[in-house]
């Protein structure tokens, strides 16, 4: 019988919660990590390593990894930095890990790769000829938050190509393994002047669906987006949510048609809407919507989910986790129709990622 | 010999790193060289690029406020402290 794992990162550590393929009981271990702050933990169903992303405001940033599921954890950060006339390294935002390889996304703006399991690091790139690139840097031109490039998502069978999210101005993808890349927002809306139509989108989540790599879905900060052709076109699929701003969005594991998004107040609360906690699904590739809110509390619930908040496990009967900005982690064993409350006190919840163990 | 003190943050990331240990060093830089050579990564915990002192770390010699190029006398103390931050 297969165990779930999910990763919780928190902004006091990472924490790991474990339940059997019924998904009701769950045991939770943690905090991991000597309580940094955990921007995203991944799994690598590969090699078996759990790595998060982490940046402590006295020691700097880092990659935290442990080999035993959580027994004994290291960090390295050999290698995650710029020269010395080059920007500061202040985070690591987000994971990645494909191909035997382990990409971290940086701000300031970067893609760093380990190849030895997380051991060590290298820059991979900066995409430095990108338009605008000269003001990326700037911390007074970057969103709150300055994650810098949150996001890299790993093509599934072409080792070379992947996008990178860069927060504020868009996604960027390479067919050549970071050599060159090409502006991929086209189709996209911003409610702010934009100077070059390329760049220029607040792109919050990039999530691809398992059963086709071509269809992408993003959640933007003005509305959700759907591509057909890998990111080259977009297309606006906002119309039947309640509103056009959200952070954390997930893909079904089997139907390229299914999707996941918890729409946020777009004000400075962030929160779901009339505090009345719901998931939204669409079937229909976001022709249609429904509000998923069965065992979610409806009164009184003020809750935030991050860009990383929102996952989907591999099962028949998909599970969905979400985690909250206020510690509370609530999961789903038949994809969405109803939840329960799995964990209710854990730190101001970052991430949270899905292993499924044999 | 210095007499150098490390935070309680430290310890815990690195295999038999001790609170308080002597260092042979004329300068701050140089003992954290030292403590880089036996705890590898270690200067990386406290320094930027730069080299300096990270935002939020500090480093006290004889109890004065102290920087990298800081020369240190043979019975020096040495506290490096991770300053009160974060919530």
């Amino acid at each position: 019988m297969p165990r779930i794992l999910l990763l919780v990162g928190t902004r006091k550590g990472c924490f790991l919660l474990e339940g059997d393929e019924r998904r009701r009981d769950w045991s939770v271990r943690g905090p991991f990590c000597e309580g940094w702050p955990i921007f995203h933990a991944v799994h690598d169903p590969a090699s078996g390593a759990i790595y998060a992303a982490a940046a402590s405001e006295w020691h700097g940033a880092g990659v935290w990894r442990s080999v035993d599921l959580g027994e004994s954890w290291e960090l390295s950060s050999e290698g995650l930095g710029y020269s010395e006339e080059g920007p500061r390294l202040s985070k690591l935002s987000g994971l990645t890990v494909a191909h035997g390889r382990v990409f971290a996304g940086a701000e300031a703006p970067g893609v760093f790769e380990s190849n030895d399991g997380g051991a060590t690091w290298s820059l991979l790139s900066t995409l430095d000829d990108q338009p605008g690139r000269a003001a990326w840097n700037d911390p007074g031109n970057q969103p709150p938050g300055h994650l810098g490039l949150p996001a890299i998502l790993a093509h599934p069978h072409e080792r070379s190509r992947f996008w990178a999210v860069v927060q504020g101005i868009g996604i960027f993808e390479t067919t050549d393994d970071g050599a060159s890349w090409t502006p991929r927002n086209r189709g996209l809306r911003a409610d702010w002047p934009v100077e070059d139509p390329e760049v220029g989108y607040c792109v919050h989540k990039l999530v691809m669906s398992p059963a086709d790599p071509d269809r992408l879905y993003q959640q933007n900060h003005c509305g959700m987006h759907r591509s057909d052709d890998g990111g080259r076109s977009w297309n606006e699929i906002t119309e039947g949510l309640p509103s056009d701003f959200g952070f954390a969005a997930a893909a079904h594991p089997h139907d390229r048609d299914t999707f996941y998004v918890i729409p946020l107040d777009p004000g400075h609360g962030r929160c779901m809407p009339d505090g009345r906690a719901a998931v939204w699904r669409t079937r229909d590739a976001g022709t249609s919507w429904q509000r998923l809110d069965r065992g979610l509390p409806q009164r009184d619930a003020h809750l935030g989910v991050l860009r990383e908040g929102l996952a989907t496990d591999e099962l028949d009967s998909c599970g969905l986790y979400f985690g909250t900005s206020t510690g509370q982690v609530f999961a789903s064993a038949d994809e969405g129709e109803s939840w329960s409350e799995i964990a209710s006190y854990l730190p101001a919840i970052s991430s949270v990622e899905v292993a499924v163990l044999d | 010999m210095a007499e150098l003190h490390l935070p309680p943050t430290l310890p815990p990331l690195f295999r038999d790193l001790p609170r308080q240990l002597d260092i042979a060093a004329t300068t701050v830089d140089e003992a954290i060289d030292r403590l880089d050579e036996r705890w590898p990564g270690l200067r990386d915990r406290v320094c930027e690029p730069g080299p300096v002192l990270r935002p939020h770390i500090n480093v006290y010699v004889d109890r004065e406020r102290a920087g990298l190029d800081t020369t240190l006398e043979t019975r020096s103390r040495v506290d490096i402290i991770a300053a009160i931050s974060g919530g």
